[in-house]
């Protein structure tokens, strides 16, 4: 079936079998690599990105791309993390915040947890330590120890209000 | 002011921030365009005979190119029998072989669920799981072999030309004539459960086959062993193959080298003259995969009543999987650091390492450390229990006092350096211990529905364990100033690219930015080791150290003869990175200026370092649990930490190797097992059953700095990389069982679930009641 995905902007087109998923569209159609998969559970959350239908406000809500049809997604937007950084190519600031608080290793787990983040924060801009924790629980990461992902998060929260402001 | 010591972000993280990394199943290159795809047909039975395979209806499935049996290997040369009279050495990390032998495909028989039987070959990975389901395998299941007790007590041989399950048995007869004068002796027998290493990246090869040369791409620890390996697997000249390994999304020690499913990947590419590709799926990692640890143990341990030790005993029982590929190994070094940081008289160990129908064990993050230190901190807190002193106070009486480095221990390991007990005291004073131990009396005088737990533990570990191997370093100087470092140590999350640009800076003055590293490409850095044991700084950090002096000493000799003074007044300002006649600023000459003059690799240093030694880092850890008595439920509330490995090159890499340890290791005390039915059929096979940790389960740590600078090697460095692991699952099992020791529990076998804990207070105070009623009558 003919599939038609915007991508970080694009429209991307593609013929794909009905079972394709949208990790798959997004890695083979669109050839966009930084989503990974880690899992065949919906446990791990690496690969999180952002959907949403077309004309709707906002950024879109994370979903894991493992479990979206690509033809769920078909008309939708979706943002990856390669979609990101602004057209100045400067990092968004739950991307800065993970370089300056080392919030990953090799990672793996990154695009995704960055994406989970940047979602959390869209709707809880000022979350608690604990609030960050338990939102994030479906994104695993096996390097950090979640304690450096936390403090980015928690410092890339007010940086986004600043530049909304 | 120099930049090591300093807090430097990580020059690796903005590409896999913007663009993500580039693991092997992201590789979009000329070479793998056309790639087929590799699937592994796996046994779902955990002990059988196979009695027949049909590949028919797979090779007719859409998208298939080849199914590919044990029938079709008859390229391969066999490996050589075992030397008659040879014996493989516990203390190394090889396969025993001989009649243990594991099979690159399963031949006539299966030994655990997840080991490969066939491999199918389609144009896409969707084709590859349809057409894997297609093959029929006829088996005739025999009985089960499962956990220690399986293994030793069962009738059934997983090997049928042997006479048992015991590969491999060694060590002390036990004695009790060494608890003789002991005013209290404990004893218990306790599980070191076995645990799924999860890298979030699985496992995953690439290969292409191409006039008479093998390039292969592998999620690797270590490209240059990979290469080793494939050129004896597949009897070919290293020479003619160039291992790459791209970006590994973790490894924890399970990816030391390759496994069979990734030999298979590169035979199969030369069979079919196709470039492959296997990128395996999580379910297939978690029983495919070596798992960890996997330890019975039975600990004995004796001392006087006010707390000091006398004697010690440890007999290990290793589950080593269905096939012994690390020997005997695990339980060595669990024997060599028996005795942990305690300086005790008299000490006897002993291991088995057994086979049984489940997953092969191999290194995880500490591979036997962990499995030690569990051991004796278990020990210890037991018996400060019988005697009834404070087990911080056990510890400190008992820790080697620092005027006796370096310290010999009976088990024949010799410790560094270190300082024991000021570990431990900044440990207890940061996470305020007295205040902990009154508000624990509180909360029980109240009988609060959750109770506070308070556990130590204190380690000593053994990090490049095989620091004689050594590791390599290149470092070349070009004519534009910028610099280019060839290292043999493998990165996989580490923070390596990083780490060496810094020790380049440091020493040249070249800045970081126009350092580049470049590891894992076998072509370019032909001699290597790669990465495990916490050995890159100190061996491959020190050879790039050593490298960046070799070029300095070049550096000098080329500006003298450029500024035409002697080498002996050549002076190199590091922080700007200039060569000047000493007090003579005028004469400045920059690295640019100095490579461009010494010519086309005028300036190259090529250093293969092997090291003085093993270092032991060090530390204590402080846990602080809550458990809902009511209903078991265990909430780790703060962890406080004292790691010390020596100098510290970049405190934000080690503090992320820390983090990343504790969560793993206290992982190993709350949550994580892998676990088997009798039958032997994971009952954990997926991330939706084993129980990996999560963020919502951790607090932040406390990490308290401590620098006990090692003379092993001229950076004064130690590995930090599985300290956390070694250190925290003891402490959290500790805090756990403390919390709930005033209703009579003593021990609690890990994870320490909600069930076990709950179970274990029933029992407690069953007990306890028992013994009070006794007494009254």
């Amino acid at each position: 079936m003919k599939v038609t995905i915007k991508v970080n902007g694009n429209q991307v087109a593609g013929e794909v079998a009905d079972r394709t998923l949208l990790v798959h569209f997004l890695r083979d159609v669109a050839n966009l690599t930084a989503t990974n998969v880690g899992c065949d559970s919906t446990s791990c959350g690496a690969c999180t990105v952002l959907m949403k239908g077309a004309g709707e406000a906002g950024g879109g809500k994370s979903v894991k791309s493992c479990t979206v049809l690509a033809a769920q997604a078909d008309g939708c937007d979706v943002t990856t993390v390669e979609g990101l950084a602004d057209e100045s190519g400067e990092m968004h600031p739950v991307q800065a915040a993970f370089h300056a608080e080392h919030g990953l290793q090799c990672g793996f787990c990154t695009p995704g947890m960055v994406m989970a983040s940047v979602s959390l924060l869209a709707e809880n801009p000022s979350p608690t330590e604990e609030e960050v924790r338990t939102a994030l629980e479906g994104n695993l990461c096996r390097c950090t120890g979640y304690h450096n992902i936390v403090r980015a998060v928690l410092a890339a929260a007010p940086a986004i209000e600043r530049r909304s402001a | 002011m120099s930049i090591l010591g300093t807090r430097v972000v990580r020059t690796e993280d903005p590409r896999l921030l913007t663009a993500g990394g580039t693991y092997v199943d992201d590789l979009r290159i000329p070479e793998l365009a056309d790639a087929a795809r590799v699937t592994f047909v796996r046994s779902p039975m955990a002990h059988a005979k196979i009695t027949g395979m049909d590949t028919d209806a797979a090779r007719q499935a859409p998208g298939v190119l080849a199914v590919l049996t044990v029938q079709d290997m008859d390229d391969l040369v066999p490996p050589p029998p075992p030397e008659p009279g040879s014996e493989v050495s516990e203390g190394a990390p090889m396969p025993i072989g001989g009649v243990w032998s594991e099979p690159l495909l399963a031949v006539d028989r299966v030994r655990y669920v997840g080991e490969a039987v066939a491999m199918v070959i389609t144009s896409d990975s969707y084709q590859g799981e349809d057409a894997a389901e297609l093959v029929s395998v006829d088996y005739e299941p025999l009985p089960a072999v499962i956990g220690v007790a399986g293994a030793l007590q069962t009738g059934t041989l997983l090997f049928d030309t042997t006479d048992s399950n015991v590969p491999v048995s060694s060590g002390d007869d036990a004695d009790d004539a060494i608890f003789e004068g002991c005013d209290a002796v404990v004893e218990r027998t306790i599980v070191n459960q076995r645990l799924a290493p999860m890298p979030m990246e699985g496992r995953a090869a690439a290969a292409r086959f191409a006039d008479g040369k093998l390039t292969y791409w592998a999620s690797t620890q270590n490209a240059q062993i990979s290469r080793f390996i494939l050129a004896g697997a597949l009897g070919m000249d290293p020479a003619s193959i160039r291992v790459i390994t791209p970006d590994v999304g973790g490894g924890f020690g399970a990816k030391v080298g390759i496994d069979r499913e990734a030999i298979l990947v590169a035979w199969a590419a030369r069979k079919t003259g196709r470039a492959l590709r296997w990128v395996e799926t999580r379910s297939e990692n978690l029983v495919g995969m070596t798992h960890g640890r996997a330890q019975e143990q039975t600990i004995k341990l004796g001392g006087t009543s006010d707390g000091r030790i006398l004697a010690y005993r440890l007999d290990v029982v290793q589950d080593t999987g269905a096939y012994p590929r690390m020997s005997g190994f695990l339980p060595f070094l669990t024997k060599l650091m028996a005795v942990g940081p305690y300086d005790i008289p008299r000490v006897q160990t002993h291991s088995r390492v057994v086979v049984t129908n489940t997953t092969p064990i191999s290194a995880y993050r500490g591979a036997g450390r962990p499995e030690a230190t569990a051991a004796i901190e278990r020990a210890i807190d037991l018996f400060a229990t019988e005697i009834g002193v404070d087990p911080g106070e056990v510890r400190r009486k008992n820790l080697i006092p620092p005027d006796k480095f370096p310290y010999s221990t009976p088990t024949g390991a010799t410790y560094d350096t270190g300082d024991y007990v000021t570990a431990l005291n900044k440990a207890l004073d940061a996470a305020g211990y007295d205040e902990l131990r009154a508000e624990q009396r509180s909360r029980r005088e109240r009988g609060d529905v959750l109770q506070l737990g308070i556990g130590l533990a204190s380690y000593v570990e053994i990090t490049a364990a095989d620091a004689a191997a050594g590791e390599t370093a290149r470092l070349t100087v070009h004519g534009d100033g910028t610099a280019t470092v060839y290292t043999g140590s493998s990165a996989h999350g580490q923070g390596h690219h990083t780490a060496w640009a810094m020790l380049v800076e440091s020493e040249l003055g070249i800045p970081m930015a126009n350092v580049t590293v470049i590891h894992g490409d076998t072509d370019l850095i032909p001699e290597g080791i790669g990465t495990y044991g916490s050995r890159s700084l100190q061996l491959g950090g020190v050879a790039v150290h050593k490298a960046a002096l070799d070029v300095k000493e070049q550096a000098r000799r080329v500006a003298a003869d450029m500024l035409e003074a002697a080498e002996a007044d050549l002076e190199l300002d590091a922080g700007s990175g200039t060569w000047q006649v000493r007090g003579d600023p005028g004469t400045g000459r920059s690295w640019a200026d100095v490579a461009t003059h010494a010519g086309t690799d005028g300036l190259v240093a090529y250093v293969q370092y092997a090291g003085g030694g093993a270092t032991f880092p060090f530390g204590s850890h402080v846990a602080v649990v809550e458990i809902d008595t009511e209903t078991g439920k265990v909430r780790l509330i703060r962890h406080v930490t004292v790691d010390d490995a020596g100098t510290v090159v970049n405190p934000v890499l080690a503090e992320g190797q820390r983090h990343g340890g504790i969560a793993q290791g206290v992982a190993q005390a709350l949550l994580e097992e892998m676990i088997y039915d009798a039958d032997g059929n994971p009952l954990t096979g997926t991330l939706a059953d084993y129980a990996a940790i999560t963020a919502a389960e951790l607090p932040s740590f406390e990490l308290v700095q401590s620098e006990t600078p090692t003379d092993i090697n001229p950076l004064g460095v130690k590995g930090i990389g599985e300290a956390g692991t070694i250190g925290a699952t003891p402490a959290v099992q500790n805090a756990v069982v403390d919390a709930v020791s005033h209703l009579g529990v003593r021990h609690i076998d890990m994870p320490t679930t909600p069930v076990r804990v709950w179970s274990a207070i029933e029992e407690g105070v069953r007990e306890r009641d028992k013994e009070q009623n006794g007494e009254a009558r």
